[in-house]
């Protein structure tokens, strides 16, 4: 039988098509087979943090934690309001919570200031913007920066949607008031936002605010953890969170 | 061969400053290997010396992974010491003169890593 050039083709095209599929299907379904056993594997830890904004109003104009954190994190004072660097602040309460109808709230509660920082979200969208992953998740939830990487795209400070994250606009070293030399300080050109202390907590400690604060108005802790302190808060209390509904997943509560 | 003249001075000039570094070096002396100056009383860095000499930037690099990515701040010497990982808290409290240290070498090479744009550098005597 004489073999014609389109039925040696046609073999040929057979013939390479399973030589190499085997490695494909087998590629195919190892990747299956890992993707749900590395999602399976819960974090051990999940840090979040419980806002009692009551406590925080009794300690009236107070900004411990704002100044705790300023020095520990060598936090520059522009004088320009425009390139103001912010990882705790106060804010009013509808521009903390605008999706929030506060009308009938008890106005001791909505007409005072508001205490905001990062939210470490669950679903972050600073994360999925970063394009150098200069801000990521850590496994125990933390939404970390490494500074080393950013490149001043402020691609995360639109994504973010609590205004979380300040760039450098300028040199930010002649204006810090005191350096602490364990921490270092930014360069132009860098975002920088609240990390949760992710230094403090590496070595068993607690975030700079939390431990500054006089009212005990701040409470970290592991939202994994049943028994610990900010779930039993989180149990016994309502809580709102900031601009829940845009699934951001914000895991900084605030006790109403 | 009418501008022999010209071409004959144009090479001399060329020949000269092709060979600036040979004879700058003749005249001024090669340039001196830098010394830098140890001040600790500790016997050995984290690693051996020549190791430190010769990688200490792939180690730094490694800390700074090791540390900002994945949160590990403990390192394990070759010896089984362990050390803190940090720049400004290791290195620089047996390593404080970062002029004679650190910018001998840097200097001589005209490398100039950037570090110390936000890590904070140890106060020095001028």
């Amino acid at each position: 039988m004489g073999q014609d050039r389109r039925g040696f083709l046609k073999l040929a095209g057979l013939a390479a098509v399973c030589a190499t599929a085997r490695e494909s299907l087998t590629r195919l379904a190892g990747a299956a087979e890992t993707e749900p056993r590395s999602s399976a594997k819960a974090p051990k830890v999940r840090w979040a943090m419980v806002v009692d904004p009551r406590r925080c109003l009794e300690q009236e104009s107070c900004t411990a934690c704002i100044d705790a954190c300023d020095h520990a994190h060598n936090i520059p004072a522009f004088t320009n309001p425009r390139h103001e660097v912010k990882w705790i602040w106060k804010t009013r309460f509808d521009e903390a919570f605008p999706d929030q109808d506060s009308r009938y709230i008890d106005p001791a509660l909505t007409s005072e200031p508001v205490l905001a920082l990062c939210n470490h979200c669950d679903n972050p969208p600073c994360v999925r913007v970063c394009p150098t992953q200069a801000t990521w998740k850590r496994d125990d939830g933390i939404v970390a920066m490494d500074w080393h990487r950013c490149i001043g795209c402020r691609y995360c400070m639109a994504a973010c949607p609590y205004g979380s994250r300040s760039f450098n606009w300028e040199d930010p070293r002649p204006h810090i008031a005191h350096e602490d030399p364990d921490f270092p300080t930014r360069t132009k050109g860098v975002v920088e936002k609240c990390t949760f202390c992710d230094e403090r907590i590496d070595r068993g400690e607690l975030p700079a605010c939390v431990v500054a604060c006089k009212a005990k108005a701040l409470v970290f802790g592991d939202l994994n953890d049943p028994d610990s302190e900010v779930r039993r808060l989180l149990r016994t209390r309502f809580a709102l969170r900031r601009r829940a509904g845009l699934g951001t997943q914000p895991e900084v509560f605030y006790l109403v | 061969m009418r501008d022999r003249g010209r071409i004959i001075t144009g090479l001399a000039v060329f020949v000269a400053v092709a060979l600036a570094p040979v004879w700058q070096a003749a005249l001024h002396g090669a340039a001196r290997r830098p010394d830098p100056k140890i001040v600790t009383t500790a016997k050995q860095c984290v690693e051996p010396t020549a190791a430190m000499r010769r990688d200490h930037m792939e180690l730094l690099n490694a800390w700074r992974d090791t540390v900002v990515r994945r949160g590990q701040r403990t390192y394990v010497a070759a010896d089984g010491k362990t050390v803190t990982m940090s720049l400004t808290g290791t290195c620089m409290k047996c390593h404080p003169n970062k002029k004679e240290f650190c910018d001998a070498c840097h200097n001589y090479l005209a490398v100039s890593p950037y570090c110390w744009e936000c890590h904070i550098e140890p106060k020095e005597k001028s």
